[in-house]
């Protein structure tokens, strides 16, 4: 991606008019960026009215740079942004909140990573979704300062794939129908859900859910407060229930997230700093 | 467009992949390679081949050299007991312009970027855990760059770095010469209070 340095150059799309305004504001998230040119970098911002957006910050690999503490990555700002030919340029950035505690916690910090991965990878460029803005924020929030950033994690895994549409069917079976018993049934991430023993043949490669997992991943998802009181959750049934997410995630995505990698290899090399 | 000769649109399209240089500059500097001497231009490509073919990673470092071990491994006047970890080789020229730094260093070539699937086996980090076994190393500087990747792969090497009991310090953050307080964003000036000194 890096070698590719051109590739942002696409025609722009329907959202600019002759009328529109040549500046403009809007608060943001940095979700990622790469360096350009002498100085610059190109930034992927999420934000609450447009959506997704890519803009170039000039300068601000220089350390005299003003704007450069502001867009950090996983800041969350207000931008001033100059409409350009190719991409739009921020002309002035002010942090609005860093979430500074998970800066210096290598753990929480990845979980950051993981989030931003997410919300770029299931999002498309200037399609507005206010939930998805704010269900980023409060997810960095929580992993900043939560005792275990990992219950926010499965929220938020849970909550997004809620707003993209992708909702998994957690209550009825999704070939017979019928109400889903408390007994061993099938997660089916090609399927989008649970079905029930009799009809685990429909997608031979669901794997088997336990009562509690589908519990969990049924509280999560009609209650994005009940992560309050998962903390007494046995370790396999999480474990569990960020299995089956993952495969979901997976699925709809055609790909594993990157930044999975570097959880997986923290948490072998013995869990905290 | 498509009258252009072939030979051009070449020159062109390799020259706006380089950084810093876009579609316009690569063609106004390709016109001028046309115009220029023959000479001009084969100096010009012979120095870019002579860059790929005469240029090594230095065996201890892993900073570019034309020699390796490099120079500045090689200097006994270099204190090996002292590396300082940086992220690109323009760091180490960097570094080397203040006159101030008499120890040797370790080239990473990046820094952990989780999102980019850059972690630590894709940086020169074991190879860094091998020196130490080599060597009597006292102190490690941590000078990787005051962002977020910069410092998650400072927080990582220090994971690995200090229950070996070796001396582990980071470069000091803090207000830029030249700013103003108040365009200083609160990472930076939080930063600068926790690493104030006494005058
Ligand atoms: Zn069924
Ligand atoms: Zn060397």
């Amino acid at each position: 991606m890096r070698g590719d340095i051109f590739a942002f150059i696409k025609p722009r799309k329907a959202l600019t008019n002759s009328n529109s305004p040549r500046v403009y504001r809007t608060e943001g998230i940095v979700l990622k960026g790469y360096d350009f040119g002498e100085a610059d970098r190109i930034l992927t911002l999420y934000t609450p009215q447009l959506g997704k957006l890519r803009a170039i910050a000039k300068g601000v690999r220089r350390t005299k740079s003003r704007k450069a503490g502001h867009l950090d990555l996983f800041t969350r700002s207000n931008l001033l942004v100059a409409r350009g030919r190719q991409l739009d340029i921020i002309t002035q950035a002010e942090t609005i909140e860093s979430f500074a505690p998970m800066r210096i916690d290598l753990v929480r910090l990845s979980y950051a990573h993981y989030v931003a991965e997410l919300v770029d990878a299931f999002t498309v460029e200037q399609m507005a979704n206010y939930p998805v803005y704010a269900t980023t924020v409060a997810t960095l929030r929580r992993i900043s300062t939560a005792e275990d950033p990992a219950l926010s994690i499965r929220s938020f895994e849970v909550q997004l794939l809620g707003l993209m549409g992708y909702r998994p069917q957690l209550h009825r079976c999704l070939s017979c129908d019928t109400a889903i018993e408390p007994v061993s049934n099938r997660f089916s991430p090609k399927m989008g859900g649970v079905l029930c023993p009799l009809c685990a043949s429909e997608d031979r490669a669901a794997g088997p859910i336990s009562v509690q997992a589908l519990k969990v991943l049924r509280n999560l998802q009609t209650n994005e407060a009940a992560i309050l009181q998962l903390p007494e959750l046995p370790l396999e049934v999480g474990q569990e229930v960020e299995a089956r997410l993952q495969e979901y995630i997976e699925y709809r995505l055609e790909k594993g997230p990157r930044s999975v990698r570097f959880l997986d290899q923290l948490r072998t090399e013995g869990a905290r700093p | 467009m498509s009258v252009t000769a072939k030979p051009i649109t070449r020159v062109v399209d390799e020259l706006s992949r380089l950084p810093g240089i876009g579609p316009k500059t690569a063609q106004r500097l390709t016109y001028f390679l046309l115009r220029a001497p023959a000479e001009q231009a084969e100096a010009l490509a012979e120095a870019v081949l002579e860059l790929k073919r005469n240029v090594v990673l230095c065996e201890r470092c892993f900073n570019i050299t034309d020699r390796t071990p490099c120079e500045i491994c090689s200097n006994g006047e270099r204190e090996a007991s002292h590396i300082c970890v940086v992220e690109e080789p323009l760091d180490v020229v960097a570094i080397e312009r203040t006159g101030q730094y008499r120890g040797t260093y370790h080239v990473l070539h990046g820094a952990i970027s989780p999102i980019e699937g850059i972690g630590p086996d894709e940086l020169k980090i074991r190879e860094l855990l091998g020196r130490l076994q080599s060597a009597q190393v006292e102190e490690i500087i941590l000078a990787t760059n005051p962002n977020l990747e910069g410092d998650a792969t400072a927080m990582y090497l220090t994971r690995l770095l200090q229950p070996l009991g070796i001396t582990v310090t980071r470069l000091a953050r803090g207000l830029p010469v030249g700013g103003d307080l108040e365009y200083a964003d609160e990472i930076t000036l939080s930063n600068a209070l926790a690493g104030r000194s006494q005058i």
